[in-house]
């Protein structure tokens, strides 16, 4: 059997969102109030999908076994509406976003390396966001630095050029820097 | 009505019918995949396309209703043009390797690839990702040969309303199965194996047992011994070309034998021990209400169903003391095979293996169920679907339609007529209540042949009422009570009841639930494909078997009466017989 993904983990979702000053249950008791407020109008669902992923940043596991036994639908049909909607991210959001832009240009001119380099220098697939929640990767489609191919996003960074012996490096900055560049958005 | 022409040949139909019924009508077959008898069509599939003259595009036949003047073609050059497209594709995203495959049998895919005349493969598609649940005990899950046409998940959300199946993510990237591809057992799902029973393809099969069985039928420290449940010789004859509802009791005693068992029993042994254990649980509950005014768990539910349980379990906790504490018949039979049996024999339980064979793959977790080892080994080694079965009598070479009739082995083989139709919907009901009408009042069942018509038939909730007169002293305080029933089958009828029941809108003294549509006889390891009309034949001819037996009460069988004067010395429900035959029940609800 392949193993379930290691993320989105099933833990709650206090760190990763900026909002760690509300435990578990406070969090659970808010999801409530959401799923209270919808419960009763057909199709209710996806509401309250949208609101919870505004409260949370993502959708963790927990929460959605929580709507699925609320509005008593199975979870696995939960998990097939949410992952369905490419709208819903079942990962948490790392501190760092790290986009690698496959745009024509920098596919062609090494877009593609980079971004394999990336994965496994980080350990994640497209869509999925490394342990220590430092970074998220996602795939980009044209920054703007065409010229200046192949190019990489972290956060609000434009790195072009980028070569993937130098991707280490490049990461290590951010992992070191002590405040993060960007708040990861939620709340 | 509603008149057409399909494939030149006039046809009346009330209108709704879809092209596909009417078709079937006149004796055209439209092949199908995502098609389910009795299910809203989802239109998946395409394999089922038909051209209506003047139509531009081709139509799927199992969502289009007919029209009034409609001329259709269901086997025009467009129309085997684009059949053969789509299975052409499916085939290219498919692991296709039939020759290794558990349905190389019996595969829709298989066989309509060969009857469009496909013989070779243009188009070379990525394939998905292939992933293997093996979590469960009764069920393998490969998703390399899922063709996305979600019977299952039909099956599994509305017919059982369990949910542990659904399409996940979207386009390419689909996979039909439980949430983040958890596997089978992470997730509420009761082995009940009705979605394996509508695959069309390999996808979901049950886990095997054929290997560890021939291994211990070739190990000549063990006693080998087989029990067979009442709705395999209903319809294992299926397996080599007998029309549903051939009985084959007989011939399948002797292959069993053939196969090298020492020795052949039935499960119907314990389903009359059944009777006489869960009769006397009623009664003992309906005195404790009535007599003693005590606070007890009322409606009785039946237990023999292992997939209903693991139901009871997680849905409905608050309804664990409801349900007979009486193992199922299965369970009974390698308790008692064990111990009794066992030292009669002078074999010691650890040298004795005890298979079944079962409709059923819920089955094959039950056998597993930790409370299930009251002989101090596990009570029943393996278990066998149906399927299994026909598939080692192959194998070993046996010419099954040339088999003479064999008979039953003792001291576990004898049974009533009661005890066969606990294959049957409805037949546990009626086999408790001709022993508990006759214990009570002391007279027979006065019904017409013993059956108790209301219970009969595929209706999902079936009901019936008894009144109770001139009962025998002994059960004074049941003078005037009218004993009121209910059947369910279908996990999704089951819950419905349930619902009624918590809510007061329903009061029983007595509930019969089966976890398969049509009860055993439709059960998840029988041979497919099993429609309607199949059911209908299997049921026939288990009510052919009961009514062709002298013995039709369990409390008659002289056999299990000997089992309670040899060994069950305190009788039904004492406590020798909690020890062995009864048995008790988990709350899963936190995981779900
Ligand atoms: S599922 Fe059918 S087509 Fe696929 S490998 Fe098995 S037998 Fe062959
Ligand atoms: S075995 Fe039954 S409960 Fe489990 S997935 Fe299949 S249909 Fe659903
Ligand atoms: S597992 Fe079988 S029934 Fe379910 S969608 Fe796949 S092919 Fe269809
Ligand atoms: S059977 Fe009609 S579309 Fe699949």
């Amino acid at each position: 059997m392949k193993q379930a993904h290691q993320n989105p983990s099933e833990n709650p979702p206090t760190a990763s969102c900026g909002c760690s000053e509300l435990s578990e249950s406070e969090m659970l008791k808010r999801l409530d109030v959401i799923i209270d407020t919808y419960q009763s109008t057909d199709g209710a669902l996806i509401p309250i999908l949208q609101a919870a992923q505004n409260l949370f940043g993502y959708l963790p596991k927990n929460v959605l076994r929580r709507i699925g036994e609320r509005l008593h639908i199975p979870y696995s049909q939960v998990a097939g509406v949410v992952s369905f909607y490419s709208f819903f991210s079942t990962n948490p959001r790392g501190k760092n976003l790290v986009r690698v832009c496959l745009g024509t240009a920098c596919y062609v001119r090494g877009g593609k390396e980079v971004l394999s380099a990336m994965q496994k220098t980080l350990g994640i697939n497209i869509g999925e966001t490394t342990e220590d929640k430092m970074f998220s990767l996602e795939v980009g489609r044209c920054f703007g630095a065409c010229g200046l191919a192949p190019v990489v996003m972290i956060n609000d960074d434009v790195h072009q050029r980028v070569k993937p012996a130098k991707i280490k490096e490049l990461l290590g900055a951010y992992r070191d820097a002590k405040q993060p560049t960007q708040e990861a958005a939620a709340c | 009505m509603i008149k057409l022409t399909i494939d030149r040949n006039c046809v009346e139909v009330p209108p709704e019918t879809t092209i596909l019924q009417a078709a079937k009508k006149i004796g055209i077959i439209i092949p199908t995949l995502c098609y389910l008898q009795g299910k809203d069509p989802i239109g998946a599939c395409r394999v089922c396309v038909v051209e209506i003259q003047g139509g531009r595009n081709l139509v799927s036949s199992c969502s289009t209703p007919v029209n009034e003047g409609m001329v259709v073609f269901t086997n025009s050059p467009r129309v085997r043009k684009a059949r053969k497209l789509v299975v052409e594709l499916l085939l290219s995203e498919h692991e296709g390797d039939c020759q290794i495959c558990d349905r190389a049998d019996d595969c829709e895919l298989k066989t309509l690839a060969y009857s469009l005349g496909i013989r070779e493969s243009h188009y070379v598609g990525e394939k998905p990702k292939r992933s293997l649940d093996t979590t469960t005990a009764a069920l393998m899950r490969d998703s390399g040969k899922c063709i996305k046409c979600r019977r299952c998940v039909t099956v599994c959300n509305e017919i059982q309303r369990v949910g542990a199946l659904f399409p996940q993510n979207r386009g390419y990237k689909t996979l039909i199965g439980p949430a983040f591809e958890l596997g089978l057992d992470d997730v509420p799902c009761v082995q009940c194996g009705q979605c394996a029973a509508v695959c069309p393809v390999g996808a979901i099969v049950e886990k095997s047992h054929v290997d560890m069985v021939w291994a211990a039928l070739e190990d000549k420290t063990k006693h080998v011994i087989v029990q067979t449940a009442p709705a395999i010789r209903a319809a294992l004859g299926e397996c080599f070309d007998y029309p549903p509802g051939t009985l084959v009791t007989g011939k399948m005693i002797t292959a069993l034998r053939r196969m090298g068992f020492h020795a052949v029993f039935d499960t119907n042994f314990t389903a009359d021990l059944t009777i006489m254990e869960e009769g006397t649980e009623l009664l003992m509950r309906l005195k404790k209400a009535l007599v003693d005014k005590q606070p007890v768990a009322l409606p009785q539910f039946s237990s023999c169903s292992p997939g209903w349980i693991k139901f009871t379990e997680y849905f409905y906790p608050e309804f664990l003391s409801n349900l007979s504490s009486c193992k199922s018949p299965q369970q009974m039979f390698g308790a008692i095979a064990k111990t009794f049996y066992a030292q009669k024999k002078g074999v010691r339980p650890e040298d004795m293996v005890v298979v079944s064979v079962m409709p059923c793959t819920a089955k094959k977790f039950e056998s597993t169920r930790p409370e299930m080892s009251s002989s101090g080994v596990k009570d029943v080694d393996y278990v066998l679907t149906t399927r299994e079965l026909g598939q080692m009598i192959e194998a070993a070479g046996i010419d099954f339609r040339a088999l003479e009739d064999g008979q039953m082995d003792s001291p576990l083989g004898l049974s009533s007529g009661a005890a066969d139709i606990f294959a049957n919907s409805g037949g546990v009901m009626e086999a408790a209540i001709r022993t508990a009408y006759e214990i009570v009042t002391g007279r027979g069942l006065p019904t017409e042949n013993l059956h108790i018509q209301p219970l009969a038939g595929l209706q999902g909730i079936k009901e019936a009422a008894l009144k109770l007169e001139k009962v025998l002293p002994a059960w004074s305080f049941l003078e005037g009570v009218e004993l009121k029933v209910a059947v369910a089958h279908g996990l999704s009828n089951a819950a419905a009841l349930l619902d009624l029941i918590k809510a007061g809108k329903a009061q029983y003294h007595f509930v019969e639930v089966m976890t398969c549509p049509g009860g055993c006889i439709g059960g998840g390891g029988q041979p497919r494909f099993t429609t309607d009309e199949v059911r209908q034949a299997r049921i026939q001819a288990i009510y052919k078997e009961d009514e062709g037996k002298s013995l039709r009460k369990s409390h008659e069988n002289p056999d299990v009466k000997k089992l309670y004067e040899e060994f069950f010395k305190d009788g039904p429900c004492g406590h020798k017989s909690h020890e062995l035959l009864h048995t008790h029940y988990v709350d899963r609800s936190d995981k779900i």
